[in-house]
């Protein structure tokens, strides 16, 4: 049987997070921003499964289903408002996205 | 073997996340997301979660991430590429990320995690979960249809052609 502490785990969670993090802020393309969005949720995901496995109960995987569930309906939602913003402004790139700044 | 297999399946969800973004082109990246989420699939095979392995490469490395590249197909970003990273940008996402992964490396440093107790593992098998979900969960996983119903509206208000 694996012998990986819990701390192992989410160090990796952790780690993602972050890249996720560096993402969002690094980069100025709103599909490659909603990308790391997901791959911060999905380091959410593993910490919560972790902990469910290592406390010994289900809590954790349900949440992780409801977080799974809501992210689809996220993507979808926040797709079709780029793809919608993109009809009027013809751009993807969140430095040409200044009406409200000035 | 299975401590191999976690190495091998962290590392390569690590990889895979950070070409995310460092890939100019939002296809590659798109695709190195699909290659992270698979791989946090086998992560969470490993802890026994097996129906939400199922789902995550069901529901994200399919579904999501199908959506993901037809939108970046509808929208041809290839002039995309071209744009520099601010180095402004880089910094302050390195300094938040530094500051943020310091607090939270110390915070499960000093605390007091469980082992696990090889008496009471736990199968994250599709049964008991779906008990659960049928349960204690269930007003929550009414509240989610009624969400998706949300979303769904949403959707098709959103793409209709005379957007006011």
């Amino acid at each position: 049987m694996s012998a990986i502490p819990l701390q192992h785990y989410l160090i990796v969670s952790g780690l993602l997070f972050s890249l996720g993090l560096l993402g969002v802020i690094m980069r100025r393309n709103l599909l490659v921003i909603y990308m790391c969005l997901e791959l911060m949720l999905n380091a959410a995901n593993l910490a919560l499964v972790a902990m469910s496995r290592f406390n010994g109960n289900l809590d954790g995987q349900i949440m992780v289903f409801f977080i799974i569930t809501v992210a689809a309906a996220e993507v979808a939602v926040g797709l079709a408002l780029i793809v919608a913003l993109y009809r009027k402004r013809q751009t993807a790139h969140v430095e040409d996205l200044t009406s409200l700044n000035s | 073997m299975q401590d191999y297999l976690f190495y091998i399946f962290a590392a390569m969800t690590l990889i895979c996340g950070a070409l995310v973004i460092v890939n100019r082109n939002p296809v590659n990246s798109a695709m190195f997301l699909v290659l992270a989420i698979a791989s946090m699939a086998g992560l969470f095979v490993l802890l026994h979660a097996f129906f939400l392995a199922a789902v995550q490469v069901l529901v994200y490395a399919g579904a999501v991430m199908v959506l993901f590249l037809f939108v970046i197909m509808l929208l041809n970003l290839k002039d995309e590429e071209r744009r520099r990273i601010k180095k402004r940008g880089v910094v302050a996402g390195v300094f938040a990320v530094a500051v943020i992964g310091w607090s939270y490396y110390r915070s499960i440093q000093g605390a007091d995690l469980p082992t696990i107790a090889s008496a009471d593992r736990l199968e994250g098998a599709t049964i008991p979960l779906g008990k659960l979900l049928f349960t204690n969960y269930l007003l929550p996983f009414e509240i989610l249809s009624v969400l998706l119903l949300v979303a769904m509206i949403g959707v098709i208000l959103l793409s209709k052609k005379d957007l006011k």
